[in-house]
């Protein structure tokens, strides 16, 4: 059965449409969708897509920023705000991907994708929906329950700033290099006070179906100054808990025993 | 099926031309318009070669929804040679035999173009990192590296095209 698509002016009216059909999807990049699309995908009849600006544009509010879900990873790299999520947008595909795949299909993004949206989870970010006025969800809500908003708009994601540049670290993990799929990702934010983690938040890409917190690491991290020993300790539960997906690239099992290592290098690299 | 009608430009003449539902750019680049310079390899925005530009910037035709593309600058390989002059990049892809059976050749171009429209002087690096989007399983990649390299000193990859 052949796509049809519907253009909306503005966000609010193409979130009403969103959420009154089950088997419409909202147009972003069209990375994802439209490969559904040549592939013949079935589960979906309709394609709706907005016009509006608003929605590609980033802006500075209180201590952080407010990226629109239209945002690409290209005009992330090019954002003088955005300098901490250069890195983590650089990773994504290549040149040409990075110019069309944006932020918020990168949160809907299925496992072994979904890098951006590692990041945001250890960065905390919170999820805004188009025409709910109220206040965001927290991006940990958000993608556990995933498939509950896949009839939902998402307008933007706030983020809030890593205190200083060394604070937020991020490591994708490929055989392709420089443009390969992940075999995992790794984000870490590290707040220190008085020489002691504070509010550590660790997040895996591509080891669940959806970016998730490693929860035993961040105990492991918290109060403790980040030396040798505390790396070895957080090392050491890389994966409690954790029951990572064999896939095309890479087995379970390799997963397993791979994340431990470049977690402790990732823990471990100077400022960068 | 509902048609559509897009207007946009492809290599600076305007084009007018009705797009189904769901259509990709790649084919309403081939089929509407006759343009048969940018390839289809995988559908699946992996292989590069239907990248075209649009407003100066690498895309996946495939990938792209084709009304999507209203009122925009287009530029595929049939608008890189000025007549019988060849761009820059296309003399050097010839005179490096960067090409062997071709079919990567439009999206490498295309990517090549992008990056000298923007960093007229890459390093090797800056090459490799501008096509790492674009698969070849002819040549090795070095003789493409070496061929935008080339294009780049000759310095008139920016002049036309
Ligand atoms: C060759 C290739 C390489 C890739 N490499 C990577 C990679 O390295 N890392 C990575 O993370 N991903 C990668 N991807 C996957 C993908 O490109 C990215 O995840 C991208 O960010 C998806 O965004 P999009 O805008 O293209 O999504 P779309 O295809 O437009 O949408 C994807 C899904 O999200 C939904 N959606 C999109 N925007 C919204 C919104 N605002 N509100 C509600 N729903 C929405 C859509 O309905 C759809 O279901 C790659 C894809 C390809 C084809
Ligand atoms: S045909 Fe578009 S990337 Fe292969
Ligand atoms: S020349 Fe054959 S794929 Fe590149």
């Amino acid at each position: 059965m052949p796509v049809r698509v519907e253009t909306y002016e503005r966000l609010d009216e193409a979130a009403r449409a969103l959420a009154s059909s089950r088997t419409a999807r909202f147009l972003g990049g069209g990375t994802l969708i439209m490969r559904a699309v040549n592939a013949g995908d079935q589960s979906f009849d309709t394609i709706i897509r907005a016009r509006d600006a608003n929605w590609s544009a980033i802006r500075a509010e209180g201590d952080g920023f407010v990226i629109g879900a239209g945002v690409t990873m290209a005009a992330v790299v090019a954002s003088r705000d955005l300098v901490f999520l250069a890195p983590v947008a650089r990773s994504v595909g290549g040149p040409a991907i990075r110019n069309m795949a944006t932020i918020g299909g990168n949160l809907f993004a299925a496992s072994p994708y979904g890098d951006f949206a590692a990041a945001l989870l250890a960065l905390g970010a919170t999820v805004n929906l188009a025409g709910s006025s109220g206040r965001g969800i927290p991006i940990d809500d958000f993608l556990r329950d995933r498939e509950r908003h896949a009839t939902s708009l998402v307008q933007s994601v706030s983020v809030p700033r890593p205190r200083d540049a060394s604070a937020f670290r991020f490591v994708k993990v490929s055989r392709v290099k420089p443009k390969g799929i992940s075999l995992m990702s790794i984000a870490a934010l590290l707040p220190q006070m008085g020489g002691r983690l504070q509010g550590a938040r660790i997040a895996y890409g591509a080891m669940a179906p959806t970016p998730i917190r490693v929860t035993a690491v961040e105990r492991a991290l918290e109060g403790q100054s980040l030396d040798i020993a505390t790396i070895e300790r957080a090392a050491a539960v890389a994966t409690e808990g954790i029951d990572p997906p064999t896939d095309a690239l890479a087995s379970s099992w390799y997963r397993r025993e791979v994340a431990g290592v470049h977690l402790k290098r990732l823990l471990s690299a100077e400022r960068r | 099926m509902a048609k559509k009608p897009v207007r946009f430009h492809l290599n600076g003449s305007e084009k007018a031309v009705f797009v189904e539902d769901g259509q990709n750019l790649l084919d309403m680049l081939r089929r509407g318009i006759g343009d048969l310079t940018p390839k289809y390899g995988c559908g699946q925005g992996t292989c590069g070669t239907c990248t075209v530009l649009i407003d100066g910037e690498p895309h996946l035709s495939c990938l792209t929804l084709a009304e999507t593309v209203e009122g925009r600058q287009l530029t595929t390989t049939a608008g890189l040679a000025s007549g019988n002059r060849l761009h820059a990049l296309q003399a050097a892809f010839m005179e490096g035999f960067a090409a062997q059976c071709g079919y990567c050749t439009p999206g490498m171009l295309m990517a090549a173009k992008a990056l000298l429209d923007r960093n007229p002087n890459p390093s090797r690096q800056e090459v490799v990192e501008a096509i790492s989007g674009n698969i070849c399983r002819c040549t090795g990649y070095e003789p493409i590296i070496n061929a935008i390299l080339e294009a780049a000193k000759s310095g008139d990859a920016r002049h036309y095209g």
